[in-house]
């Protein structure tokens, strides 16, 4: 199922050098959903909430990606709808919590539960047929060795994300829709008294983040691994709010958060895939070692995090 | 879903008054036009707020807005402002009617408002802040543009502020002038202030206000500025309305007005005050003694910066200083609820980790300020929360170990009486007790079993005349029965009417130290500052 993409399966014929060409091409592939989860995430929390429901989003973009790419037999198409369902679960999100009262962390929880169920249960049919799946960008052309040609299969999507992140950057430092953004997540009475709508521009913020996570569980189920079935999803979705924190709520440091707890979950299989089997599910442990790791190293006590939006409710 | 998105993906404006683009203040000033509400009216419910209050803004004047807490000053500006609909009445823009119905329709009329509470962001540059709050902020923005359109406003301007620094760097100072600055530069020439000065130091109010003063009598600017402070009501401004219960209590020109005439116009009838004079005490031994208190804030930043200080029986030692200059941190590493970075607290003489059965053995007893939020349990009734130093110990405990709710609520039911707490029982929750009754019930709390040191903050913030002399009669009480009293407050009147010795704070240091015989307002104020 996983033959001709898999980072592990091919590398072995060029020894030792197989590790950090499976590790670097694990970051890539593995890295890819992190990536749009956790700007979708990064986006939500610059608006002030934080949307834990992103794991639910993952799931269900994966399932309605992998069934509309077998229906229509068109992937990108699955990934627009993965992304457009992503969107409704996310404005579901946003327009809960507009309500008065009502906690975004206890919504995004129940939302995970929903996403998944919803997944398993409208997925049920789609485990055993095979979908169209995303094309790769191949950059080994110029390789004469499969095992290198195979690792430098590239998606597109990968593309996309690495272009997205600066441009959400950008729009956040430079635009107008980034600054109203940045300033209901900074203080809504700022925001309210200049006259924007707080609870709009949240609502919004986790309707695009929603989109984002939506297109990040298509990648799951359309590239990598590449097939849709009830444990595809290993926390991406929720493992994206550790990795937002350690970027520091930066887009471009998402990035490179994202690219590192690739290679941290590829590190595992390429070990393997040379002949180092002992520990192999010490290795598979180290990206939830490494979240653990990174939430023990970057907070304190006594201090808030640099560039934490104030008003996340975790940060009041 | 197509609700809750626009088609541009943006958020649209709160209301449907066209987008008037708003030019900064540039070339020669034209006069504001004149501002004028008329039978104000408005309720919560059965609870009548305001009541047939009228007053004109003729172009180019300072007003003033008088009266207590609850008086209906803030409710007044807010109907002005389009935060809330007033229920009767209208505004009048050079006499003619107008609908105000969100703040930016006040914008697009030229009104502006500074708010107590700041409303910047303090994680954004000033510049990303002036922008922000225009109406007509490009969707992509030329910072370099901006930046150089900025100085040229501010180059205009009688003070000016680097539009590179992050908000989070100013001092209060300059974030007051700053939101000045904004509503000026957004184009508004009709200037609503509530209470803009409780942050600065008195040469620093006097500055802003003076300023402010000059540029309404170059007809420039109308002013209406919340305050409670009869000395800028005297020295700045022309024209003056007082509020009591709602309605217009006087009206007029400052000129023809004293001190005492405002001050009954606002309480209406004898004003009243402390009851309790300072008594002449031998001072007794050292109750307080701080050592080179260090304390960081909470994004890591040294606050406190080796504060040393002492405090001895029958004394109240006042802290003076601009807030934000480690008063709350103080206050905080006092109380137990920030840990010490280095230093060391002494209570009668034993090394103190603020414990409770440390705080307990030492009678320690702490009045932070806002007491509903620092000092209670909003949901818990007032029984409980008055209960809160001895609940765990006989006479309030069975067996040492099950609390009993009789003893409790008696106990409450006396201290409610004595302290004259009004509240409809002692099993209401602390929340729906005003301000000053919170004050008192917490005041309850602290002083029974005979205190030995007490420290207060801002004890009288936002009381009326009554219980701010409740208040102070209870401190002087204390204190003149032989309890150290340590007193912070960034309201310098308090500090004088009340303290024996006066510290100043600035920048987490105590720069200044002076008996109360020889202190002076402009000595302590320019320690304030930070140059003394």
């Amino acid at each position: 199922m996983m033959s001709a993409i898999d980072p592990v399966a091919d590398v072995t014929g060029i020894g030792v050098w197989g590790v950090p060409l499976a590790v670097a091409s694990g970051a890539v592939r593995i890295g890819t959903p992190f990536l749009f989860v956790s700007l979708g995430e990064c986006l939500t929390e610059k608006s002030g909430r934080v949307n834990l429901g992103l794991e639910g989003t993952l799931v269900m973009g994966a399932m309605s990606a992998y069934a509309i790419s077998y229906y229509s037999g068109s992937a990108w198409l699955g990934v627009l709808v993965a992304g457009l369902v992503g969107s409704v679960l996310g404005a579901l999100h946003g327009w809960l919590c507009s309500l008065p009262r009502v906690n975004d962390v206890a919504i995004g929880i129940a939302l995970i539960s929903l996403g998944t169920g919803l997944a398993f249960f409208l997925g049920k049919p789609f485990i055993q047929p095979s979908a169209t799946k995303l094309p790769a960008i191949d950059l080994g052309f110029w390789s004469s060795s499969p095992e290198v040609r195979s690792a430098l299969q590239i998606n597109a999507l990968f593309v996309v994300g690495l272009l997205l992140a600066p441009a959400i950057a950008f729009l956040l430092a430079r635009t107008r829709w980034g600054l109203v953004l940045r300033t209901v997540g900074e203080s809504s009475d700022a925001a309210r008294s200049m006259g924007y709508r707080v609870n709009t521009v949240r609502a919004i913020a986790t309707t695009c983040g929603g989109f984002l996570a939506g297109v990040a569980g298509s990648f799951l189920s359309l590239f990598y691994p590449g097939s849709w079935n009830e444990r595809l999803s290993s926390g991406q979705g929720l493992m994206a709010v550790a990795l937002v924190i350690f970027a520091q709520w930066n887009p471009v440091r998402c990035l490179w958060a994202a690219l590192l707890f690739g290679a941290s979950s590829a590190l595992g299989p390429a070990l393997q895939s040379v002949g180092v089997s002992s520990g192999y599910q010490l290795f598979n442990a180290v990206p939830y070692v490494l979240t653990l790791g990174i939430m023990i190293a970057t907070s304190s006590a006594s201090r808030r995090l640099p560039g934490q939006p104030a008003e996340l409710t975790v940060a009041r | 879903m197509s609700a809750a998105i626009s088609t541009n993906g943006a958020p649209r404006d709160a209301d449907s008054v066209p987008r008037v683009p708003i030019v900064p203040v540039k070339g020669p000033p034209r006069a504001p036009p004149q501002l004028a509400a008329e039978g104000i009216a408005k309720s919560f419910g059965s609870l009548v707020v305001l009541e047939d209050v009228s007053l004109t803004l003729p172009p180019g004047t300072f007003h003033a807005l008088l009266g207590e807490n609850g008086a209906g000053k803030s409710t007044l500006v807010k109907c002005i402002m389009g935060y809330q609909p007033a229920d009767a009445g209208r505004i009048l823009i050079d006499g003619a009617p107008v609908k105000i119905e969100s703040t930016r329709a006040a914008q697009a009329h030229g009104i502006g408002m500074v708010y107590q509470h700041f409303t910047l962001v303090p994680n954004m540059t000033v510049a990303e802040n002036l922008v922000m709050a225009r109406a007509d902020v490009p969707l992509v923005i030329d910072w370099n543009k901006e930046r150089e359109g900025l100085r040229a406003f501010m180059a205009g301007m009688p003070f000016q502020i680097d539009p590179s620094r992050v908000v989070r760097s100013l001092a209060a100072g300059e974030r007051q002038k700053l939101e000045i600055l904004k509503q000026l530069y957004l184009g508004n020439r009709i200037l609503i202030l509530d209470e803009p000065t409780s942050v600065l130091t008195p040469s620093e109010a006097d500055e802003v206000l003076g300023m402010l003063r000059a540029m309404a009598h170059a007809r420039e600017i109308s002013i209406l500025m919340i305050t409670h402070k009869f000395r800028e009501v005297t020295s700045f401004a022309d024209e003056v309305t007082v509020l009591r219960r709602g309605r217009v209590a006087g009206q007029g020109l400052v000129k023809d007005l004293t001190t005492a005439d405002m001050a009954s116009m606002m309480v209406g009838g004898e004003v009243p005050r402390a009851s309790s004079s300072r008594a002449e005490l031998e001072l007794g031994d050292v109750r307080l003694s701080l050592h080179d208190i260090r304390a960081v804030d909470d994004r890591g930043i040294g606050v406190l910066d080796g504060i040393s200080l002492q405090v001895k029986a029958g004394e109240i030692v006042g802290i003076a200083g601009v807030s934000g200059n480690g008063q709350d941190e103080l206050l905080e590493v006092i109380a137990g609820q920030r840990e010490l970075a280095g230093g060391e607290m002494r209570v009668n003489g034993v090394r103190y980790t603020a414990t409770r059965e440390e705080t307990r053995t030492a009678k320690m007893r702490c009045l932070p300020e806002e007491p509903l939020r620092n000092a209670c349990v909003s949901n818990m009734s007032v029984s409980e929360n008055i209960g809160f130093r001895g609940y765990d110990r006989p006479p309030f405990t069975l067996w040492g170990w099950l609390v009993r709710r009789d003893a409790l609520r008696r106990h409450a039911a006396e201290c409610v009486s004595a302290f004259k707490i009004k509240t409809p029982s002692v099993d209401t929750a602390m929340a729906r007790l005003s301000g000053g009754n919170v004050q008192r019930s917490v005041l309850a709390r602290e002083l029974q079993g005979e205190p030995r040191v007490l420290v207060v903050a801002n004890p009288c913030f936002g009381l009326d005349f009554a219980a701010v002399a409740f208040i102070r009669t209870r401190l002087l009480e204390a204190r003149n029965s032989g309890v150290a009293v340590l007193l912070i407050s960034a309201d310098l009147d308090e500090i004088f009417a009340l303290s024996d010795r006066i510290l100043v704070i600035s920048g987490g240091r105590m720069v200044y130290e002076t008996p109360i015989a020889s202190a002076e307002v402009a000595t302590i104020g320019k320690h304030m500052a930070g140059h003394g």
